[in-house]
């Protein structure tokens, strides 16, 4: 049914469709209208479910580590910081694959102190061992919470929902959300194999010496390159369940006819696609390539959508410092060294810590790259500011 | 006495913590470790802090543990054990014991914080310190339970701090059950593993498990050690049901810290030529004060 509803409730709402046993979280902004509505709900009874109050992140997610390794669908948020300050349990998930659902919603990271979006928080945690799902709007966000919990189910690995903070989490916008038995009938309920339980006592979280470590780090990344074939199945299967597409590897707009491509993801996309529609009407063909899955990293899918198209550009709300573009050099390794060498791969950093990215931004980008490829600029400086010394 | 006292005053020996491990001999912790999961008994979880009970009993592929093991890292033991808590609640299973435990380092520092959580939150978790007063596993580091005048590789001259008073600690957060007590007495400390696991709510019990390697002393010797922490006054023994000082051992003959001191490597910078420095006095006057305090 469609409602006129907050991301962070659509979220909720969808989330508590999931029938989650355990729910545990600390509130940091953007994050904190998810799980107090989740509150509201599991407080009047309409989810049967443990919503543990937690001192910190660090307990939060350890928290869910817990009743994860005990048997239980377990979901946390959280956001910035907080997914900072939980990565040393965000690394020991992953590494116990237990199939935890978190949304991340998307903030810049301290200093200077900013709680406005970007992407920087989840980008930390990239090669955690966690599929990274991004959504572009509330519906896909809403969407991809139960595609979440199924994928992470099938494959024994964690799934982190990344929405932007306030730009999603904030914004009313229609959302069609399901009916409880037809998330029912999508996500069977949990059957964990390997979990504490006295009547089969086993060891979870055994230490590995060298003679295993390196063993096991290697059948975790087979895990994570496997879990697309999933990713994928659970984006169709939705699609056919629930009539809509939502999630998946990549999705593209205008791409076909395209001398220009846009990559990018997360809901500066929904900009880029208004400019796209733009630019057709001016007769220039600029396409998009939108990335949803951002761990397991779609390389194939990127190479084979973009073949022949040799002008390409990367827009992201992260940065490596002292590197440049994260998600840029993603792409750039997304070509075999000889498909590369003619390619002109652009890399544009831009919103960080909430600052607007325009369709004037995008449009003097694009301007700009169809003349000469950049390697990475900083979309929209002010350099009046740069100059003050006080900054 | 009755039946349940009789049966909470057996000793329990079932190996649920196997032999084959790889602690030290004389190791205090692998000697609590096995009286706290066999007074337990099989429907038990063991959530435990990374350290040297993780490191000794829990190498992939032969743990030493026959009831479930769950790790995870150093400073989380306590909020794991709160999720299996959750999870038991939610999913309608149970009953079942459900112990955290963890070293001085993971109770007193790092892992403070969640073990205050737990406490506060109520949940229905057993957590066990087992007390060797340092950072045994990486190397013997002062931590916060590390007593005053003692010798650690980062105090190498003599900690000048007192240590922190965690069963206080514990009861100050209004949970229905605390107590201490020490490897030289079995049935004691089965009795209050049991005592505790018959509560319902938040538990905490502290127990002395010297630590040979770091405390320098033979390993023969950890039994002996704990009863002169005990006569000396330096360790109280006791028990705190709902907030109610109760069951404090009285010292049968009060013994003088030097005979505590003497026999530990960690203490011996504060002879000289065999006469005692200043800081054996100083704590002297700690045990004193613990007499006094908890009437010993």
């Amino acid at each position: 049914m469609l409602k006129q509803i907050e991301g962070s409730f659509a979220v909720a709402e969808m989330v508590a469709m999931c029938r989650p046993n355990v729910i545990s979280a600390y509130p940091i902004t953007p994050q904190t209208h998810i799980v107090e509505e989740l509150s509201v709900i599991v407080g009047k009874g309409q989810l049967d479910a443990e919503f543990v109050n937690v001192e910190s992140e660090f307990s939060a997610a350890s928290v869910v580590l817990g009743a994860s390794a005990a048997g239980a669908r377990a979901y946390t948020a959280t956001s910035s910081q907080g997914l900072l300050l939980m990565s040393e349990v965000v690394y020991c998930i992953a590494g116990m694959r237990l199939p935890i659902v978190m949304t991340c919603a998307n903030r810049a990271i301290s200093a200077p102190l900013s709680i406005w979006n970007d992407q920087q928080d989840s980008m930390a945690l990239r090669d955690a061992g966690w599929i990274q799902l991004h959504a572009e709007d509330n519906q896909e966000a809403s969407d991809l919470h139960v595609q979440a919990f199924k994928i992470a189910e099938k494959t024994s690995l964690p799934v982190m929902v990344c929405m932007d903070g306030f730009i999603l989490t904030h914004a009313f916008e229609p959302v069609d959300l399901p009916e409880p038995k037809e998330v029912d009938a999508f996500l069977p309920p949990f059957k964990p194999t390997n979990i504490v339980d006295p009547r089969w006592p086993r060891g979870i979280g055994l230490f590995a010496d060298p003679r295993f470590y390196h063993e096991t780090r290697y059948i975790l990344h087979r895990a994570m390159e496997k879990s697309g074939k999933t990713i994928k199945a659970v984006s169709a299967e939705f699609a056919k369940s629930f009539g809509r597409e939502s999630g998946g590897f990549i999705k593209t707009y205008n791409l076909k006819d395209a001398d220009l491509v846009i990559i990018s993801m997360g809901s500066v996309v929904g900009t880029i696609k208004d400019l796209i529609d733009e630019f057709a009407e001016e007769g220039k063909k600029v396409g998009l390539l939108q990335i949803c899955s951002y761990r397991p990293f779609p390389r194939k899918e990127i190479y084979d959508a973009l073949k022949g198209k040799m002008n390409i550009v990367v827009l992201e709300k992260s940065i490596s410092l002292g590197r440049g573009g994260i998600l840029a050099s993603d792409v750039r390794w997304s070509f075999p060294r000889a498909d590369k060498k003619d390619r002109n791969i652009s890399s544009f950093i831009a919103g960080l810590g909430g600052r607007n990215i325009t369709k004037d931004d995008l449009r003097y980008m694009v301007e700009k790259v169809k003349k000469e490829p950049v390697e990475l600029e900083f979309l929209g400086l002010n350099k009046d500011l740069i100059a003050k010394k006080d900054l | 006495m009755n039946a349940k006292a009789e049966e909470f005053d057996k000793v329990e020996k079932k190996d649920l913590f196997a032999s084959g491990h790889r602690a030290c001999g004389g190791c205090g912790q692998a000697l609590a470790a096995r009286l706290v999961a066999d007074a337990a008994g099989e429907n038990t979880i063991a959530c435990v802090a990374t350290g040297c009970l993780e490191v000794f009993s829990s190498p992939y592929p032969d743990p030493a543990w026959r009831i479930p093991f769950l790790h995870s890292l150093f400073e989380n033991a306590a909020a794991v054990a709160s999720g299996v808590d959750a999870a038991y609640k939610a999913l309608k299973k149970g009953p079942v014991n459900i112990i955290a435990q963890g070293g001085d380092g993971s109770t007193a520092d790092i892992g403070f914080q969640s073990i205050s959580g737990m406490l506060e939150r109520g949940h229905n978790i057993l957590y066990v310190c087992y007390d060797n007063e340092a950072y045994m596993n990486t190397g013997v580091q002062r931590s916060s339970f590390t007593p005053y005048g003692a010798k650690t590789s980062t105090t190498p001259f003599g900690n000048t701090t007192r240590k922190k008073n965690m069963p206080m600690i514990a009861a100050d957060h209004g949970i229905p059950y605390v107590a201490t007590a020490a490897v030289d007495d079995y049935r004691d400390l089965q009795r209050k593993v049991k005592t505790a696991l018959s509560i319902e709510g938040p538990k905490y019990i502290h127990i002395l498990a010297p630590c040979p390697l770091g405390w320098a002393h033979h390993g023969e010797l950890t039994v002996e050690i704990c009863r002169l922490a005990k006569d000396t006054g330096l360790f109280p023994i006791f028990e705190i049901i709902d907030g109610k000082m109760t069951n404090v051992r009285k010292i049968p003959a009060k013994v003088p810290v030097d005979e505590y001191l003497k026999v530990q490597g960690r203490f011996k910078h504060l002879y000289k030529k065999g006469v005692p420095s200043k800081e054996v006095a100083e704590i002297q006057e700690i045990a004193n004060q613990n007499i006094e305090r908890f009437n010993l």
